[in-house]
């Protein structure tokens, strides 16, 4: 399993760390060694199975919206609310500029500890949240501004005043408004992306993902339980459910791959950020082109042709 | 012999045909002239699509829409095939969902019933792109839409495939809405997951029978996550009405009468 590689990579990275320094010939060769060591663990991270994935998707040091928005992005100036109700933490917005250009991003957000966590409600929206994305996006339509998503969600919030306020209409509506915009939006799934949680912000032009980022109709946990009554079988989910980014990209629902670092972004979030702006910047030049009414024809034929019978 | 069947076997030498409520046993006839409705309690059980459609639909001007749509496998899901067929066999139906034209005390409209028989009434790919034929159909012929919902979510052994038909499904309602069509969407017991977050919701009017359960997450995942107990009613049609989810309630009895009032404000 990864998790047990990249625990040994830790100690090894540490170990060559502190071995570093001294100049006996001993100790070189056992630096040498090592590294070796280290190498070959790092090939072995090169083929992982579509659990792992969901492991790495999932690492609380993987890099999330907010680091993401600091590390590509200038002048971002955030946006609260959903100006009817509450201001939903779970999702970032705001406007900021790309390579200059200024644009509106909305985001799931996860936390890299356990109070942030709590703060984002583990990525998980309410209805307020998809409302506060729509309000920011219908900004964007405005001002002709290119809308950027980030995508990292276990699902909407399964809660009661998430259903008391509509979650099931919130959703379906923030993809009816997704449909229409005539801006470009391109969507980036950088970690785990399930149910229609993930779908409300994802009805884009161009859907990139992180090489070991999922996208599911639902957890491998939950398919696990519906399917055969037994939430331990999620490995084996992840095996049929054809949740990864080439699986995606299969079926049509991905435009773009973006490569990771060996062993996961955590490992190297500054060449992630390098990596995604690569391939962000092609994929929004790709759009540059179009119509207004091009966009949007654009999208829905997309979303109309997936899984086409 | 199962509730659901006493609109087609007529020729079962069974008579009685107690209600899963409350155990309380009633005459055939008694049944279908309360159109499944439970005398004795009230409950409301499940129609059939076509008894929805023969129902609703004036005799004689039902004419079916896209019948040849059947389950369609596209991730080779182990074990899929085998109980789909099943599932025809036992239900005669070739997927969860019928569509059809004709018209409601003279008003013409097209209309689509999910069949909560058949896969729970689940949203396939095939289930998905008939709702969107559906909408497009009516768009195309500038006739009213109305879709009687009932699901229990997503078809998991279709995968990404079952979810991206909700975005496809509101993209096409909201195409249809900007054109000017006008769309009921009628909730009956359970409407849930993608299609509750979907065209469900997206209705101009939004009827629901009474005591359905509609909502997003189903209450068995909200009680574990928010560890604690639901209300008694939570997710049923009348704590929807109550917050204003939904515009009203209607009987069964009145289904078709409601229907032709909302269809002649609009004509
Ligand atoms: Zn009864």
């Amino acid at each position: 399993m990864i998790r047990e590689r990249l625990e040994v990579l830790d100690k090894l990275e540490k170990k060559i760390a502190s071995i570093r320094e001294s100049k006996s010939l001993r100790k070189q060769e056992r630096l040498m060694n090592l590294k070796t060591f280290k190498q070959d663990l790092l090939a072995e991270c090169k083929e992982l199975n579509p659990a792992e994935k969901v492991y790495l998707a999932r690492h609380l040091d993987r890099p999330r919206t907010d680091d993401y928005v600091a590390a590509l992005f200038t002048d971002f100036f955030p946006q609260r609310g959903d100006h009817l109700y509450d201001n939903d933490k779970s999702i970032l917005g705001g406007i900021g500029r790309y390579h200059g250009q200024a644009v509106t991003i909305v985001g799931q957000r996860k936390g890299h500890t356990a109070k942030e966590n709590v703060e984002f409600n583990f990525g998980m929206a309410c209805p307020e949240g998809y409302r506060k994305a729509m309000r920011i996006m219908e900004q964007a339509e405005k001002f002709r501004r290119p809308i950027i998503t980030f995508v990292d969600t276990p699902g909407a919030y399964p809660g009661k005043e998430a259903e008391e306020h509509g979650q099931g209409e919130a959703i379906a509506r923030s993809m009816a408004f997704m449909s229409k915009l005539t801006v470009p939006v391109v969507t980036i799934v950088i970690g785990e992306g399930n149910s229609g949680g993930a779908l409300a912000l994802s009805v884009a032009n161009r859907i990139i993902m992180l090489e070991n980022s999922v996208y599911s109709v639902l957890s491998p946990e939950g398919f696990a339980s519906i399917l055969w009554k037994d939430a331990s079988r999620h490995e084996e989910a992840c095996e049929i459910m054809k949740l990864t980014a080439e699986d995606l990209k299969e079926a049509k629902v991905a435009d773009a791959i973006v490569e990771e670092p060996l062993g996961g972004a955590q490992r190297n979030p500054k060449l992630q950020f390098e990596y995604l702006d690569k391939v962000l910047e092609k994929e929004l030049e790709s759009l540059k082109g179009l119509s207004p009414a091009a966009l949007r024809e654009d999208r829905f034929k997309k979303f109309r042709s997936i899984g086409g019978l | 012999m199962a509730l659901a069947d006493i609109w087609g076997r007529s020729g079962s030498p069974e008579n009685f045909i107690s209600c899963p409520a409350c155990g309380r046993r009633a005459l055939k006839q008694v049944w279908r002239e309360h159109i499944n409705v439970c005398p004795s309690c009230g409950k409301y059980q499940p129609l059939k699509g076509k008894a929805r459609l023969n129902l609703v639909l004036d005799r004689g001007s039902q004419k079916e829409l896209f019948p040849e749509m059947a389950v369609h496998d596209p991730l080779g899901f182990p074990g899929y095939r085998e109980k789909a067929e099943a599932q025809q066999e036992k239900t005669g139906l070739n997927e969860a969902v019928l569509s059809a034209y004709g018209t409601i005390s003279n008003f013409p409209a097209v209309v689509a019933v999910l069949d909560s028989r058949f896969f729970m009434g689940s949203m396939s790919s095939t289930v998905g792109e008939k709702i969107t034929r559906t909408i497009e159909y009516a768009g195309k012929e500038k006739l009213p839409l109305i879709i009687f919902s009932a699901s229990g979510g997503a078809r998991m052994q279709e995968g990404i495939f079952s979810l991206m038909q909700m975005a496809k499904t509101s993209a096409a309602i909201q195409a249809f809405s900007e054109a000017g069509g006008l769309f009921i969407s009628y909730l009956t017991h359970p409407t849930t997951g993608g299609v509750t977050a979907s065209f469900a919701t997206l209705g101009d009017i939004t009827l629901a029978e009474p005591g359905a359960l509609i909502g997003f997450a189903g209450p068995r995942v909200i009680e574990q996550t928010i560890h604690a107990k639901l209300p008694k009613n939570f997710q049923r049609s009348e704590y929807l009405e109550e917050r204003g989810f939904v515009d009203m309630i209607v009987e069964r009895k009145d289904m078709k009468s409601v229907l032709a009032q909302l269809l002649s404000l609009h004509s």
